[in-house]
């Protein structure tokens, strides 16, 4: 019998800290020589998360004004979602969000009216258009997972040259679905990329309290494959550490678990009040470290960053988000009677009489 | 027509839908080089190798998850989880991740996994290895759920479950793996889901059951017939869709009515079965009782040393049958 496959590269691993990879510090100050993306990449990146960033603030105005449901907002988070999302190719790579990466979903082909749609409490926010490669948002922690493993698997079985992007937080860490999820993917060496957004908060639990661990990162050497550290408001890093997971995933050298350390600037959902448990200073401290204002420092140290190139890309964010969501609210609600008709492929006796009866009461 | 036990004529479905589908994965603990704790999946690592039947990871909740995933990317897993005490551990995964996915998506993703899992006592396994668990599943939106009391429909349904396009909970009867033998129709024969099966003809009471309870309903049925009732037992193969047809043209030809199940009474599949008949106009004016069920108490399944005085008899089921006849 040959080896199982996750055994080859265990024993190199040592089990130790990671260091924190870091290529634009936050006064937006190169620590590498060349910068990995052209300023024409970056102010595009830029872009994405600027979207990003103007559709949470205004989802969660509409929320306060009753017009959306609970959401989860990636304020502060933007540069992990669009950074790890660029280093994909949208033609054949899938993105296996949970619920905060709106930014990365967005920038890898979710239209921007369905994710107006999934606020709103719109099943239709939850399809996958024909032809996109993503699976629906996830709220339960970590249980997207194993989907994620199994759909590398299952494309590399298929042939296919495909890598799978799956992102959670430091809080899914400690749920069986994480263990079992890359337990699996090192074993049978999955091209898949665990993407940890570490901001620091599970709803009010801070990281000391999920795990005793100094890092995340670290958790991978139990797995079998590399985890990597970086800094997950720095751009930059984020991208060339998934750039790199993906090269591996591709090559055939199986999955990375890559922790973005990061923060959530703001409520974990409209439904909760930070305040009761945030220390003020923690949040002006990475308020600093604002992803958004990196990337603006970095592109202004190269002369980039101009008057006119802000309110052009805030003007054109602002002219997408209008249409998009004046697009959402003509969208006809969909009924509940067809809701039964997406349970199964075809409806059971037992669904098709509950369908006649709502249509009767109706 | 050959003679097969429960546990060949699941190993022949296998290999037959293997060899129709190269899409067909097997997935499971031991089921690759050992051929699965009860041989079901024997010879088809040999076939096959290790790409498609697959040693995992003790790992329930993964060997379910990662289904749904090789699904998306357009395989068809059939899974196993060695026994259904262990489907627990990935009920997240089965109620609401695999069940859900083509709901929750609008209908845009689907996942056509079957998940076979033995269950049920009576071969004085460990703790926690038999239970039956099937309400658990059965009251589950997107899921349905067989349970064959034959090998000719433990073949012909596992055919049209791994066909299916949706998840497909398959529960096979432990105790009849190795001591239910009959003739099955090999090659492309399908038994439908969602239709029960008259297992014994008869008109003066209805016995309703599924998988390896049949068996002692029909053993009830034949000591009936020796006091003079004539015994119809329904054996309803799918319990997720229920065949209500079938249901109703025995009930409204008997008008008493007697289901058994092994699991324990409360909340078990016999109150959604009695509610289905109470709730049809025909079925419920045409009963001339009350509907009796005989079920397992109401505690976890026990140890080895109690288990025969835990299972339904024959006895038990007889005298449900007199009591509903002369009521």
């Amino acid at each position: 019998m040959d080896d199982p496959p996750g055994s080859a590269g265990g024993a190199a691993l040592v089990a130790q800290t990671p260091p924190l990879l870091q290529v634009l510090d936050p006064e937006g100050r190169l620590q590498v020589e060349h910068p990995p993306l052209s300023d024409e990449e970056v102010v595009r990146a830029l872009r994405g998360m600027l979207l990003s960033r103007r559709f949470d603030e205004r989802c969660i105005a509409l929320q306060r004004r009753g017009l959306m449901v609970t959401l989860a907002p990636g304020i502060g988070q933007e540069a992990c979602s669009v950074g790890s999302a660029m280093a994909l190719d949208p033609a054949r790579d899938w993105f296996v969000p949970q619920y905060r990466e709106a930014a990365g979903m967005l920038w890898h082909g979710l239209p921007l009216v369905q994710a107006f749609l999934w606020h709103m409490g719109s099943p239709l926010g939850f399809m996958v258009p024909a032809g996109k490669r993503f699976l629906p948002f996830q709220a339960a922690v970590a249980g997207h997972l194993p989907h994620a493993t199994g759909l590398a698997w299952g494309l590399r079985l298929r042939g296919a040259d495909a890598v799978v992007l799956a992102h959670f937080g430091e809080g899914a860490t400690s749920q069986g679905d994480f263990h079992e999820a890359l337990n699996i993917a090192g074993v049978v060496r999955a091209p898949v990329v665990f993407f940890c957004q570490n901001n620091y908060w599970a709803i009010s639990t801070p990281l000391e309290w999920q795990t005793a661990a100094p890092t995340i990162a670290q958790k991978a050497v139990a797995y079998g494959f590399p985890g990597i550290r970086v800094d997950g408001n720095d751009l930059f890093a984020v991208y060339v550490a998934t750039r790199d997971a993906v090269a591996r995933a591709r090559a055939g050298e199986g999955p990375t678990l890559i922790e973005g350390v990061t923060y959530r600037l703001g409520i974990h959902t409209t439904a909760d009040d930070a305040s009761r448990y945030e220390p003020l200073e923690l949040r002006e401290r990475w308020q600093d470290k604002d992803p958004l204002l990196r990337l603006q420092r970095y592109l202004q140290r190269r002369g980039v960053w101009t008057e006119a190139l802000a309110s052009r890309l805030e003007d054109e964010v602002r002219r997408e988000l209008d249409a998009a969501w004046e697009e959402a609210r003509r969208v006809p609600p969909p009924r509940l009677e067809d809701s039964l008709e997406r349970v199964f492929a075809e409806m059971t006796p037992r669904l098709r009489a509950q369908r006649e009866a709502l249509g009767e009461e109706g | 027509m050959p003679v097969m036990t429960i546990v060949e004529a699941i190993r022949d479905a296998l290999h037959y839908e293997m060899a129709r589908d190269d899409r067909v994965i097997v997935l499971g603990e031991d089921v690759g080089t050992s051929g699965g704790v009860f041989r079901a999946t024997d010879g088809l690592f040999e076939k096959y190798g290790r790409a498609r039947v697959v040693d995992m990871p003790l790992s329930e909740s993964g060997i379910i998850g990662v289904s749904v995933g090789l699904a998306l990317a357009g395989l068809v897993p059939v899974a196993e989880i060695q026994f259904m005490g262990f489907t627990h551990n990935g009920f997240h995964q089965i109620t609401e991740q695999l069940a859900r996915i083509r709901y929750r998506s609008w209908g845009s993703l689907s996942a056509p996994v079957t998940i076979r899992t033995p269950f049920g006592g009576g071969v004085r396994a460990p703790e926690m290895h038999s239970d039956a668990f099937e309400a658990h599943f059965v009251h589950c939106p997107g899921l349905k759920v067989v349970a064959p009391a034959t090998p000719q429909d433990a073949r012909g349904l596992l055919l049209s479950a791994i066909r299916d396009p949706d998840p497909v909970l398959f529960l096979e009867p432990l105790r009849g793996y190795r001591l239910i033998r009959g003739e099955v129709t090999t090659g492309e024969y399908l038994v439908p889901l969602g239709k029960a099966r008259v297992a014994v003809q008869g008109t003066d009471c209805t016995v309703v059951a599924w998988s390896a309870a049949v068996e002692v309903a029909a053993a009830a049925a034949a000591a009936a017939a020796e006091e003079g009732i004539s015994v119809e037992v329904i054996d309803l193969r799918s319990l997720a869709p229920l065949d209500t047809e079938t249901l109703r043209a025995s009930v409204t030809k008997t008008g008493r009515v007697v289901v058994v199940h092994e699991a324990a009474q409360t909340g078990g599949v016999a109150a959604e079965v009695i509610a289905t008949i109470q709730e049809d106009e025909e079925m419920f004016y045409s009963l001339t009782g009350p509907i009796r069920r005989v079920c397992g108490a109401d505690t976890p399944y026990p140890v080895q040393m109690l288990e025969p005085a835990y299972l339904i008899s024959p006895q038990r089921v007889l005298r449900a049958i007199r009591a509903a006849v002369r009521a």
